[in-house]
C-alpha cells in the first residue's frame, strides 16, 4: 500500500508570538519550529498501516527550506521518502490554494491512502484533507479514531460531537483526516535518525507547479485579541495567592 | 446581501448551533439590508422546516432526498451545490460543527470557492464583511475577507452567537419551499453505519457546581491525586482537557470541550490548561473561571475572572493547605 502523509511545520508550542508591524504575520526570526502535533498522529497511523499491510510511506510538507526538518523527522521515524513543496511565502496562501498546490505536486504519485492531521496549530484552517479529496477526486472521511482495511475497503471509526461516534465504510483510494489521540506517536530512534540520512527528499518549487494565483480569501491582519473578560491577576508568593484566591471565591464571587 | 443559512439536524433533532448561526445571519441581513433563506437538509424533516419558518427569515428551503437521510460528505456536497447554484446567494453560512467541517470545504471547492471557517465574530465596515477567526490556538485573532466573486462560504464557531437572540417572524411564518435535488446512489462513496456512544457516562459533569480541570501542565498521572484532593476539599469534580484523556490519565467521560462535554458550573478552576479553542468552547459559559498557568499569555486568561501566573505545583499544595486550615 502506498501511503502519503501531509506534515506541516508550525511555530513551537511554547514559542513567544510577536506580530510583525502591519499584522501580516508573526515574527518568525527568533522562534523555534516543530512538527504540527496533530500531524504526528497521522504520521504514526501511516507507519502502523505500512507495518501491517506493507508498502511505502511518503511524507509531504509545504513551506520554506526549514520545513525539510519536519520531513527529516518523519523519515527518522520510519517514512520512506519525502516530498518538499518549497515556498517561502507559504503562510500567505489560503486553504484552497494550499490544497491545489499539494494536489498538483502529488497527483502522479497515485497514493492508495492520503492522511492528514485534523488541523494545524498555526492557522488552524482544518480544511486541507477535505480539499485534497475533492481536488484529487477521492472519497474522504475526517476525525478518524480507528482504521481497519480489508480487501481494498476501509472500516473507519469517526468521532462526532458530544461523545458520539460512527462507523463508516469507504473504498480505497481515499483521504483521511486523523483525530489527535488515535495512537501514541513513536519517538525516532538513533538507528532511525541514521537511516534517514540516506533517504530521499524530492524538492519541488511551488511556483513551478502551475497553480494559478487565485486566492479565495485574504488575511487582512492578525492581532492579539482584546480581552472579553477582565481578569483580576492575583500576585504574590504561593501561600499568599492561595489565601487570596480562596478569599475572593468565597466573598467576592461567592462560589464557595 | 442575499444569505443562505444551512441548518443542521441529525435523526430529526437540531444541532443547536444552527440557531446561533441563525442569529448571526439575521444580524448580517439587517446590516446589509438583504434577505435570508434558511435550508433544512435531510429526509422527513418537514417539521423542522416549519419550526425554523417561525423565525425571522424570508423563506425556508426543504431539501429532502432518500440519500440525504443519513449524512455523507458526497450526498450533502452534491445536494447543496445544486441548491447554491439555483438560489445564487452571496453568502452561505453554516454552524461550524464536526459535520460541516467534514464537507463544507469540499462543497466550496466544488464551486471553485473558498471557505472562511470557524469564525467567532464578523464586522460590517464600509460595505465590506470582515470575518474574525482565531489562529495559533486562540493566541491571536485574524481579520479575514473574501477575495473574488460570490458565493462566499463561512462558518461560525459554537457559542460565537447567542441562539436566544434569534428573532421570531414578524408576521407569523415564512413560506416553506420544497427543493428537489438530483442524487444517484452511485455518487455516494461513503457507506454510513451505526452511531454509538462509547464513554459510559458514569459522571454527569454538566450537573457539577464546581469543576477542577487539568491540562498538559499537570505533566504526569502521578500528579493527579494532588488535584483530586483539592477537588474533594472544594466539593467539586475533576475533569480535563483532551490531551489528558487521550493519554488515558483520566477517563474520556471527564473531558471538557468540543469533543467532550460542555459545562457551565458555578466555579471552573483551570490548572495548567492553556485554553485552546476546542477546550474553551466547552467551558466559557462558566459563572466564575479561575486559572493557574505558568504562561501569562495563555489564552485561558482571556476567559478567566481570576488569574494566577505561577507554578501549579506550588499553588495547588498551598490551596490545599489553606482549605484544610478552614475545615
Amino acid at each position: 500500500m502506498k501511503i502519503g502523509v501531509c506534515v506541516k511545520q508550525v511555530p513551537a508550542k511554547d514559542a513567544p508570538l510577536a506580530i510583525v508591524e502591519g499584522g501580516a504575520w508573526i515574527r518568525e526570526s527568533d522562534i523555534g519550529f516543530e512538527t504540527n502535533e496533530p500531524d504526528s498522529f497521522a504520521l504514526e497511523e501511516s507507519l502502523r498501516l505500512k507495518e501491517k499491510h506493507g508498502g511505502e510511506v511518503v511524507a509531504i510538507s509545504m513551506g520554506p527550506d526549514r520545513a525539510k526538518q519536519t520531513i527529516k523527522e518523519a523519515l527518522a521515524k520510519g517514512a520512506d521518502r519525502g516530498i518538499h513543496i518549497a515556498d517561502d511565502q507559504f503562510f500567505k496562501l489560503d486553504p484552497l490554494s494550499s490544497a491545489r498546490s499539494i494536489a498538483a505536486a502529488i497527483k502522479d504519485e497515485k497514493f492508495d491512502l492520503l492522511l492528514t492531521g485534523l488541523q494545524s496549530d498555526d492557522q488552524g484552517f482544518g480544511q486541507t484533507g477535505v480539499l485534497l479529496a475533492e481536488l484529487l477526486g477521492l472519497p474522504h472521511a475526517t476525525i478518524i479514531m480507528h482504521i481497519d482495511i480489508v480487501d481494498g475497503h476501509m472500516k473507519l471509526k469517526r468521532e462526532l460531537e458530544a461523545g458520539w461516534f460512527q462507523w463508516v465504510e469507504l473504498p480505497l483510494p481515499a483521504v483521511l483526516s486523523i483525530q489527535s489521540g488515535i495512537n501514541k506517536p513513536r519517538y525516532a530512534t538513533l538507528k532511525g535518525i541514521m537511516a534517514a540520512k540516506k533517504k530521499e527528499i524530492a524538492t519541488v518549487n511551488r511556483a513551478s507547479l502551475g497553480v494559478a494565483d487565485a486566492p479565495t480569501q485574504r488575511i487582512e491582519k492578525i492581532y492579539i485579541p482584546q480581552k472579553t473578560k477582565k481578569t483580576e491577576f492575583i500576585t504574590g508568593q504561593p501561600k499568599e495567592v492561595a489565601a487570596k484566591l480562596i478569599e475572593k471565591l468565597k466573598h467576592e464571587a461567592r462560589v464557595l | 446581501m442575499k444569505i443562505l443559512l444551512i441548518t443542521e439536524q441529525r435523526e430529526g433533532k437540531w444541532n443547536k448551533v444552527s440557531f446561533e448561526t441563525l442569529a448571526a445571519a439575521q444580524q448580517i441581513v439587517q446590516q446589509t439590508k438583504g434577505s435570508l433563506t434558511a435550508a433544512v437538509v435531510g429526509k422527513g424533516v418537514a417539521p423542522l422546516a416549519d419550526e425554523i419558518a417561525a423565525y425571522q427569515v424570508d423563506e425556508v428551503l426543504l431539501v429532502e432526498h432518500d440519500l440525504l437521510e443519513k449524512y455523507t460528505p458526497d450526498g450533502f456536497s452534491l445536494a447543496l451545490r445544486q441548491v447554491i447554484e439555483s438560489t445564487k446567494p452571496d453568502l452561505v453560512l453554516f454552524p461550524h460543527t464536526y459535520q460541516v467541517r467534514d464537507f463544507a470545504p469540499k462543497l466550496a471547492a466544488s464551486l471553485g470557492k473558498g471557505m472562511i471557517g470557524d469564525c467567532i465574530h464578523y464586522r460590517y465596515e464600509n460595505g465590506k464583511l470582515i470575518f474574525v477567526r482565531q489562529m495559533f490556538q486562540g493566541r491571536t485573532n485574524a481579520d479575514v475577507v473574501f477575495a473574488g466573486n460570490a458565493p462566499w462560504i463561512a462558518t461560525f464557531q459554537a457559542s460565537a452567537f447567542r441562539a436566544d437572540l434569534a428573532t421570531k417572524h414578524a408576521s407569523g411564518k415564512a413560506p416553506v419551499k420544497p427543493v428537489a435535488v438530483d442524487l444517484k446512489p452511485e455518487q455516494i462513496r461513503t457507506k454510513p453505519l451505526e452511531l454509538f456512544r462509547e464513554a459510559k457516562q458514569a459522571v454527569d459533569l454538566t450537573q457539577a457546581p464546581i469543576l477542577i480541570s487539568i491540562g498538559r501542565g499537570i505533566k504526569a498521572p502521578e500528579n493527579i491525586p494532588m488535584v483530586e484532593k483539592l477537588a474533594k476539599l472544594l466539593g467539586g469534580e475533576i475533569c480535563a482537557s483532551r490531551p489528558i484523556c487521550d493519554e488515558g490519565w483520566l477517563p474520556m467521560d471527564r473531558q471538557i470541550g468540543s469533543s467532550g462535554q460542555t459545562v457551565a458550573p458555578k466555579l471552573y478552576l483551570a490548572l495548567g490548561i492553556s485554553g485552546a479553542i476546542q477546550h474553551v468552547v466547552g467551558m466559557k459559559g462558566s459563572r466564575t473561571v479561575a486559572a493557574i498557568n505558568k504562561d501569562q499569555n495563555a489564552p485561558i486568561f482571556e476567559v478567566a475572572d481570576y488569574g494566577i501566573v505561577g507554578d501549579l505545583f506550588e499553588v495547588v499544595p498551598a490551596l490545599i493547605e489553606e482549605l484544610e486550615k478552614s475545615h
